[in-house]
């Protein structure tokens, strides 16, 4: 393999293969360090994703130490972390530095298609295996140019779909009484363009279900005023509203409908309401509002590495920060669980085709779930459960998320059914 | 009545617009230096009143006898020993150093407060409303913030015409040189207008806090509107500037009534055509060329 990488030519190549030659060869006293690289967003706008990060790794420092048995043998692991700064040329760019300078065997990216995606297309072009998670499947695969006939070589992802996000919301609305007409908030953003997008996005699932949808049109984020999407939506007698916005724009929006007198009955929203610190900012309004849920304390799944229950998780995490448990933590944790799970399975250290078909043969049973990359929409994608949220007072925090909707992962339990919005 | 409405909601946000901006022409009017950290400044300033609130168990209103001073101290400090150090070296340097405070300010909140979303809560006046007729409800908040703007404005106003400090401002805008034959320490001068500048900058903060949520990095996004706004109703005139707001916000909003993906075009036009009619702005002093 390196000999004939080594004769493609080439002074790129030749110094790749030439780094490949080194690792491969084999290791003078104790067995070879497995490197695995891992970006997230620490820093910047998308900070809140990467918050937990530093408690997740801390607590794998017993497996990390013990490193991970390949072929039988012990191999210690070197863990590299970098900041991708909620920045996509800084995410590349670390992530070609973690591969060129890093001479890492594995990566591992998470957290929204501004970072998984420029790192995945790093990992590509340089071959190096990636498992990504906590971004939708749609973008990450579609936006990086993926052809479903072919999928990719080298990266991997895990986490739910667009169908499935339309498929929770509208269960949950069927679950009250409303005359099914939708006002939707696109903001002019990646998300906003996918979920609004006329074909692929929200309106042709609600128009087959008889949902009605008013759309008022694409606006820029950070906005200061909503009187014209709240003025449509009272016009058309609106009465569920959705959207994917950032926090501050749903603040906005809600603090405006309120004052313009605007109640919809249901009000589900993606990304603003995912942090407990985002609805706690809401203030009392923040009761009742619904959101998707990838992954909870009552999820009934528990880590293969440390055999820690989804709930114990959340509640190592809440006395070692004081902070309430967030959704990307799972995800996170399970990063390093597929991660652990390939690399022992992999056959031969430094063999970056054996652990690339050993990602390839996944079938781990994690604190997000059963990972499988056999039976995906599209090859490279693996597809994790999605339930539906609904925010209410809390007991140790301002505000709790209760499990309201679980039609299309009935193994997830709810923890009550959705309450009307006052 | 939808577009008597969006005109009515345009005037209001108008009043927010200019409440940013003001602090921002200030300093523009005055030394003639872009802050390009305004934004960062706004939300700084939010913060500590999130940090004065949780001390003393205030409101976000109250909060902010602490929090104008404590501004208006950060403001002269920053002027006289760094600011001023930029000054007289061209129109790059302040650019980059304020540019550096943005940056510095956005991580040093990250590293404090993390980023978690916050809000200052000012309890039922943030969601009350007055209902004029059918559709129409003004909401008593931005009401608020359009009346606050308005008296911050009218306040700088007054006291730039009316006392000797103003009077030592407007001479040391127009000349430096002169202003300190007439015994004016012009650097004095430059540091208190930085504090006057920062402390509505505080007041903005304040108002963006109780509004929507904020988190540390949301700052940049406010200085374009700011600038704007500043633009349009002309440098070194703060009426001009409340005036600058409300054609922007009314400019928006009726945009976002055609088509919300108008809003932001419709705003940008209104800025060039000012530009290209009056490129001075709408109520900027003549300038006599030196």
């Amino acid at each position: 393999m390196t000999r004939r990488r080594f004769l493609k030519g080439g002074a790129a190549a030749g110094a790749v293969a030439g780094l490949g030659a080194l690792r491969v060869g084999p290791a003078r006293g104790a067995e070879r360090e497995i490197r695995i690289g891992y970006v997230s967003p620490r820093t910047g706008p998308l900070a809140g994703f990467g918050e937990a990060d530093e408690f997740i790794i801390a607590g794998l420092e017993k497996a990390l130490a013990d490193g991970v048995a390949i072929g039988g043998k012990p191999h210690p692991i070197k863990l590299l972390v970098k900041d991708s700064q909620s920045n996509p040329n800084r995410a590349a760019e670390v992530a070609s530095d973690l591969i060129l300078s890093g001479k890492i065997d594995l990566m591992l990216v998470a957290s929204t298609p501004e970072t998984t995606n420029p790192v995945g297309d790093q990992c590509e072009l340089n071959e190096v295996p990636c498992i990504s998670s906590v971004a939708p499947w749609q973008p990450w695969f579609f936006g990086r140019g993926g052809d479903p006939a072919k999928g990719f070589k080298w990266t991997y992802h895990f986490f739910w779909g667009l169908e499935d996000i339309i498929g929770v919301f509208t269960d949950l609305w069927q679950t009250v009484p409303t005359n099914k007409k939708v006002g939707a908030l696109w903001p002019n953003d990646g998300d906003g363009r996918a979920w609004g997008d006329p074909e692929r996005g929200f309106a042709p699932a609600l128009r087959k279900l008889g949902f009605a949808m008013v759309d008022p049109g694409f606006f820029k984020p950070l906005l200061d005023d909503f009187s014209a999407q709240i003025t449509a939506f009272k016009n058309a007698k609106v009465e569920i509203v959705t959207g994917v916005l950032i926090p501050p724009d749903f603040t906005t929006f809600w603090t405006q409908a309120r004052q313009q007198g605007f109640r919809p009955k249901a009000v589900t929203v993606g990304k603003a309401l995912l942090f407990p610190r985002s609805v706690e900012a809401l203030g009392p309004t923040g009761d009742g509002l619904t959101t998707e849920v990838w992954w909870s304390p009552n999820h009934p799944f528990k880590s293969s590495l440390t055999g820690f229950t989804s709930r114990d998780l959340a509640a190592r995490y809440t006395s070692a920060t004081k902070k309430q448990w967030t959704q990307p933590m799972g995800f996170i944790h399970a990063l390093f669980e597929v991660a652990f799970d390939a690399l022992s399975r992999a056959g031969k250290a430094g063999d970056r085709d054996a652990l690339r078909e050993a990602i390839k043969a996944t079938s781990a049973k994690t604190i997000v779930g059963d990972i499988s990359w056999a039976k995906g929409p599209v090859g490279n994608v693996a597809k994790t459960p999605l339930v539906g949220g609904q925010w209410g007072k809390g007991k140790q925090f301002a505000y709790d998320l209760t499990i309201v909707s679980n039609k299309r992962a009935p193994f997830i339990p709810t923890g009550g059914t959705l309450r009307g919005m006052v | 009545m939808d577009w008597v409405n969006a005109l009515t909601q345009g005037l209001l946000l108008g009043g927010l617009y200019a409440l940013f901006a003001a602090g921002l022409s200030l300093v523009f009017g005055i030394m003639r230096v872009v802050n390009l950290a305004h934004g960062d400044f706004i939300i700084l300033a939010a913060f500590l009143s999130i940090v004065v609130v949780g001390v003393t168990g205030v409101g976000p209103f109250l909060s902010l006898v602490i929090v104008v001073p404590l501004m208006g101290g950060l403001g002269y400090g920053l002027q006289r020993g760094l600011l001023a150090r930029t000054l007289d070296r061209g129109v790059l340097p302040p650019l980059l150093v304020t540019f550096g405070l943005s940056v510095i300010i956005q991580n040093l909140l990250l590293q404090t407060f993390s980023a978690d979303d916050r809000r200052l809560d000012a309890g039922d006046i943030s969601t009350a409303s007055i209902s004029i007729a059918g559709q129409l409800a003004i909401g008593w908040y931005p009401l608020v913030v359009f009346l606050v703007a308005a008296l911050a404005i009218a306040g700088l106003q007054g006291l730039f015409t009316r006392t000797a400090l103003g009077r030592a401002f407007r001479a040391t805008a127009d000349d430096q040189e002169t202003v300190r034959l007439m015994g004016i320490d012009n650097r004095h001068t430059y540091g208190l207008a930085v504090a006057i500048a920062f402390g509505i900058v505080a007041v903005a903060g304040v108002f963006l806090g109780i509004r929507t949520t904020f988190s540390p990095d949301i700052g940049p996004g406010r200085l374009l509107v700011a600038f704007e706004t500043v633009v349009i109703g002309g440098l070194g005139s703060l009426w001009g500037t409340l005036v600058g707001g409300v054609i922007l916000g009314t400019a928006h909003t009726l945009g976002a009534k055609v088509d919300p993906a108008y809003r932001e075009l419709a705003g940008h036009l209104v800025f060039l055509l000012v530009l290209l009619v009056r490129p001075q702005g709408l109520f900027a002093k003549p300038v006599r060329e030196a």
